[in-house]
């Protein structure tokens, strides 16, 4: 008699299942559970106090959070954008280079090395606006002859984050890419060559098809990461000054831990998970839409 | 001019533009690089010298020196953060790398039923923000005696990096064509045999980069750190830069010269594991 057996795609995806499942799915309940609750971490009986969707109620006429919300919106519009452009000219530069492409490559990938920890300590000592490096090169310089106020300065603090945020990820996006640059056959290339293509029509109609799907998915990754993590922020400027640079997360660390609403602060990162499905869900649109041009069976 | 000179001399020029926007993005990478690493040399009041002082006066090892000269001199545990970050950040990156590999060649060469849902759906496992995952997470840990062991921050970080991975690999592996596995299995190989003939060294570069990914994400990971470590059991590196932090004074050079120990290692990795980024397709072993 022979055993029955799982059909292979479920058995090659059982791992997966199995290790997401104890790691995130579980806690994941949990915590939905406690959003609605007035769980505090001071009191740690009130999560057996059941009192529905009033912590939900509560943040849909929170304008503190949605200003916050706008803002990671912004911000990752504006960062994912610029790092896709930059990776992308990055990761062509690199593999254009004739010689030494192995050093460019680790060179590359340098602020990957960083931890979003250092990151932040690093980007926040360069932006000090009396003993940072950007102040202190600016007036060498001569251009200007005041201190430049960064990190005090709300819309100058968005900017600092912008670029650090920038600066570390990008390469994301360049090591994306250029892999798949690397992965992609010649033939077709040279088949343009042939044609008679310019190098901008290979580049869009040959080259870009081929690597879109791959800067998609470094996006969806991104995306999440950015609407997730806060290590950078939260050491730069921890959403301030004056609240002008509080982003999802950093608002939800306060109102979790410094004002000990745990389970509001858990149904604020429901309501913020939200925003990562759509965009997600937008990625992967374009993902197989991008599939779909180079002929890919989805 | 001729249109050979003019074509001659387009071409060079848009080879010097080339190199000189490869020089510009190659600085802006470095610079606060070199800034960590000449600021763990030199003497706190340099670094906090106003004017600054560009040109450093002095250099020395002393920041290296009061890392690892242990605590209670001003030391702070660094062999055993290093071990911890070395143990965990490898183990989770081969595991995370072998459950993508199966997941993504699943994604990738078979059809089944909600495939689009289970493909969207993994990757939502990481949309969860850190808060709402690290403190139930704790309680989860805490329960089952995990907290403060390889074994808990593995089982996380693997947790963190299989989405990817998955999406990453699958890409690849979509991207080798499907009839070049059929032609070897039709030669006689086994279809294990065809997918480590033929299969894996095509979609090598993808699983480099989704390797060298997922090793710099545990390498430096931080939040679920903080929470799930306690001691030099199993604290990490990045868990280890706060050491330097006092409420409102940060040991900048300490900090800087930790900085560079943290990113020795992740730079010899990513080097050595560069030349998989090339797959067979480029080198012209196959016509794709």
């Amino acid at each position: 008699m022979k055993a029955w057996r799982l059909p292979p795609p479920f058995l090659l995806l059982l791992p997966a299942v199995i290790v997401l499942a104890a790691v995130v799915i579980i806690p994941l309940l949990l915590s939905f559970w406690s959003s609605l609750t007035p769980f505090r971490l001071t009191r740690p009986d009130s999560i057996y106090q059941f009192i529905g969707f009033r912590n939900y109620e509560r943040i849909f006429t929170d304008s503190e959070f949605w200003i916050a919300f706008g803002r990671t919106v912004l911000l990752l519009t504006f960062a994912l954008n610029l790092e896709m452009i930059l990776g992308l000219g990055l990761a062509m530069l690199v593999e254009r280079a004739t010689r030494g492409q192995r050093i460019l490559r680790t060179i590359m990938m340098f602020p990957m090395m960083f931890s979003p920890v250092l990151v932040g300590f690093q980007f926040k000592f360069m932006f000090n606006d009396n003993i940072g490096l950007i102040n202190n090169a600016l007036q060498s310089l001569g251009l200007t002859d005041q201190a430049i106020p960064w990190l005090i300065d709300g819309n100058l603090a968005f900017f600092a984050i912008m670029v650090a945020e920038i600066w570390s990820s990008t390469a994301v996006f360049a090591i994306f890419i250029l892999a798949g640059l690397m992965a992609m056959p010649r033939d077709p290339l040279e088949a343009a060559r042939v044609d008679g293509c310019t190098p901008w029509q290979t580049f869009r109609y040959v080259t870009w098809p081929f690597v879109m799907p791959f800067a998609f998915i470094a996006m969806t990754i991104r995306s999440l990461d950015v609407a997730r993590a806060y290590d950078i922020i939260k050491i730069m400027t921890d959403g301030g000054p004056a609240k002008r640079t509080e982003v999802l997360w950093t608002l939800i660390a306060r109102t979790g831990y410094s004002d000990a609403k745990m389970g509001m602060a858990n149904a604020m990162s429901y309501v913020a998970i939200l925003l990562s499905i759509l965009f997600t869900f937008m990625f992967f649109r374009q993902l197989a839409k991008a599939r779909a041009q180079i002929a890919a069976e989805w | 001019m001729d249109i050979n000179t003019a074509h001659r001399i387009k071409k060079s020029l848009l080879k010097a533009l080339t190199l000189i926007g490869l020089f510009i993005a190659m600085a802006i990478i470095c610079l606060p690089g070199l800034w960590i690493v000449l600021n763990s040399l030199r003497p706190t009041v340099e670094i906090m010298a106003k004017p600054p002082v560009w040109i450093p006066r002095e250099l020395s090892f002393d920041a290296y020196v009061a890392m690892f000269s242990g605590v209670g001199q001003g030391g702070i545990p660094v062999l055993e953060y290093f071990r911890n970050s070395m143990i965990i950040a490898v183990t989770s990156t081969v595991i995370a790398l072998v459950v993508g590999m199966a997941g993504g060649y699943a994604f990738a060469r078979y059809r089944f039923p909600f495939k689009t849902g289970w493909f969207l759906g993994l990757m939502l496992t990481r949309a969860v923000p850190g808060i709402a995952l690290s403190l139930p997470l704790f309680f989860v840990y805490a329960k089952l005696g995990i907290i403060d062991t390889h074994f808990g921050l593995i089982l996380a970080y693997v947790a963190m990096n299989v989405p990817f991975t998955i999406w990453l690999i699958d890409g690849f592996f979509r991207q080798v064509p499907k009839d070049l596995a059929e032609a070897a299995q039709i030669d006689g190989c086994t279809r294990w045999q065809a997918f480590w003939r033929v299969e894996y060294p095509l979609a090598r570069p993808g699983i480099a980069s989704a390797g060298i990914f997922a090793f710099l994400t545990s390498w430096n990971e931080f939040a679920l750190a903080s929470q799930l470590t306690r001691s030099t059991d199993s604290k990490t590196l990045p868990v280890g830069l706060l050491d330097y932090t006092a409420e409102f004074t940060i040991d900048w050079r300490g900090m800087c010269a930790l900085a560079v120990v943290m990113i020795i290692p992740a730079l010899a990795l990513t080097y050595a594991v560069q030349k998989h980024l090339v797959s067979g397709l480029t080198s012209g072993a196959i016509k794709g």
